[in-house]
């Protein structure tokens, strides 16, 4: 079990330099995830479009893993419709689990080496969670804001 | 360097023949909780196969056995924090719930409406909640004294938050983040001036320093065994007796009671009245051998490593511009638990990296979470020394910083 493994290249160029990273004025979507255990906090703002998301940004403070997860989903899911966006979480999730993803999640990837760190696999899923959940409730009930917490 | 304790004390401990992914063990969490000489794993053992029955109401030899020893355990505890007599020591679970015993015993039978609770702004979370619930029940409000910029509480305040409405001041003996150890004493006289009662935590100060409650003045100080040596799950509540003799009783059910009726009961005089239900006897007993243990090594032996060891952490710590280290610099003033940062690494990546070289430290909040608020960040790395640390934990504990920074200076441009 190696560091090298854990911290690669990928999720310490997300970390210093994160993608899509701010506040959305005029999003559709709030939501917030946080894990009070560690401190990982992270604010998603979505602008859904015709069942796509045609903006994306997000705001956080946390561990590389939350931060680099975070910022390469909101690169991987910028431009998607919906279902698609369904399609990634699974396979994302499925991927942290144990499970080979049958769609390509880009840099996702290098968060696989996370799965041996099985305290770290939460600091991943953070922001996976709380996209989830908001489609959820944007789904049901249309533009929402919402707080997810991981125990 | 010769240190206030020899490193042949480390030989009492078996857990430190421990490899961690093939490295040697190197312990910097005892504030956590500390690690078990093998006086006390064996007291646990010797219980359970040559005494193990309940106390205190046996007529029999092993209960006769079990009881006298778990009495005399209080009677050690009692000696160690310097109580007045024994019965101003009850076995609690935890330092947690020792607070929670004054908070509602006391808490609930004495404060109105209006009433005010001091405590500071550094806070455990477990000296923090039982008394936000006690309050909102009662109709009193909770105020805060604030600490500055090296983490010393902000005395000055006192005068405008302590006035003739506050009943109870409750606040931490040191600090389990910034390590500050607060003046207590002053404290005490200062909110006894206007008639509150002052509750301690002391589950960072009694297991490193002598701690004397009579000196202190305090009317109420909590504190844990396993963070000195002793088992989880064995705490005390000291109080003094008048109060503890005045107040209604805590839990209710067996071991506590005098005479039960189907509709009223009269209970035992403290500290039984506050003990229902069996009793942790088997780690209560072996809390007492960890007390004796502490004592044969010195409470001020310990206190003087400790202050050597955090002195030399300081200075090595100071070495790295990128660390930030969180609390007072004089080691007169703190204690031994360290927080401190690494710039642009959050300290969960700090703890991950330091795993791998079999390091232990804490990263998060410490449950202290308006304490890192007030610091403005979310999380702290924190590193916390006891008897058996040596000086090359520490320069382990720096080499294992520098890996983290090589390993994160591997981020592209």
């Amino acid at each position: 079990m190696s560091l090298d493994e854990l911290y690669k290249e990928t999720i310490l160029d997300h970390y210093a330099h994160p993608r899509n990273k701010g506040k959305l004025n005029n999003s559709t979507i709030t939501v917030e995830g946080a894990n009070p255990l560690c401190g990982d906090e992270i604010s998603l703002y979505l602008l859904v479009e015709g069942g796509r998301i045609v903006d994306v940004r997000f705001e956080g403070r946390g561990c590389s893993i939350s931060q680099a997860s975070t910022s390469m989903m909101t690169e991987i899911i910028k431009g998607k419709d919906l279902s698609q966006v369904r399609a990634l979480i699974d396979a994302f999730k499925g991927m942290m689990h144990g499970k080979e993803p049958e769609i390509d999640l880009g840099d996702l990837v290098a968060l696989q080496g996370v799965r041996k760190f099985p305290v770290r696999i939460k600091c991943a899923t953070l922001a996976w969670i709380a996209l989830q959940q908001a489609l959820d409730s944007f789904e049901e009930r249309g533009a929402v804001v919402t707080r997810v917490v991981e125990e | 360097m010769r240190m206030a304790i020899p490193r042949t004390v480390r030989e009492d401990f078996p857990i430190f023949r421990r490899r961690v992914h093939g490295k040697p063990l190197v312990y910097l969490d005892s504030a956590a909780t500390s690690q078990k000489p093998r006086q006390v794993i064996e007291a646990l053992v010797r219980y359970y196969e040559e005494y193990n029955a309940n106390v205190h109401r046996g007529i029999y030899t092993l209960a006769e056995e079990a009881t006298a020893k778990y009495e005399e355990a209080r009677r050690k505890v009692a000696t160690f924090i310097h109580a007045r007599r024994p019965e101003e020591v009850i076995f609690t679970r935890s330092t947690t719930e020792a607070i929670n015993l004054v908070a509602y015993a006391w808490g609930l039978h004495y404060l109105r409406e209006g009433d005010e609770i001091l405590l500071t702004e550094m806070e455990h979370h477990s000296n923090l909640v039982p008394w936000q619930i006690v309050a909102s029940l009662k109709g009193a409000s909770l105020r805060f004294l604030s600490f500055d910029e090296e983490g010393y509480l902000v005395l000055d305040d006192l005068e405008r938050v302590l006035t003739e409405r506050t009943k109870v001041v409750a606040v931490s003996h040191q600090s389990n983040v910034l390590g500050t150890i607060n003046p207590v004493d002053e404290i005490v006289k200062r909110a006894h001036d206007v008639g509150a009662i002052v509750v301690v935590d002391g589950a960072q100060s009694v297991p490193h320093m002598p701690v004397d409650v009579q000196k202190l003045g305090c009317d109420f100080l909590a504190f844990s065994g396993h963070k000195m040596c002793g088992p989880t799950g064995i705490g005390a509540l000291y109080g003094r007796y008048e109060l503890l003799e005045a107040m209604p009783p805590f839990h209710g059910g067996g071991e506590m009671i005098q005479l039960v009726q189907l509709h009223t009961s009269t209970y035992k005089d403290p500290p039984w009245k506050f003990e229902a239900g069996t009793p942790n006897i088997a780690d209560a007993i072996a809390w007492g051998v960890a007390i004796d243990y502490l004592c044969e090594v010195g409470m001020e032996a310990i206190r003087t490593h400790e202050k050597e060891l955090v002195q030399y952490a300081l200075n090595r710590l100071q070495e790295m511009a990128e660390v930030k280290v969180y609390g007072p610099r004089d080691v007169e003033r703190r204690g031994s638990a360290l927080a401190f940062n690494v710039a642009d690494v959050h300290p969960h990546d700090v703890a991950q990296v330091l795993d791998q070289e079999g390091i232990c430290i804490r990263a998060g909040h410490h449950c202290t979470q308006p304490l890192h608020r007030r610091l403005g960040v979310a999380a702290t790395a924190r590193a916390s020394f006891y008897l058996y640390n040596t000086e090359e934990d520490i320069d382990q504990l720096v080499a294992g910083l520098q890996r983290v920074r090589e390993l994160f200076s591997r981020v592209p441009r």
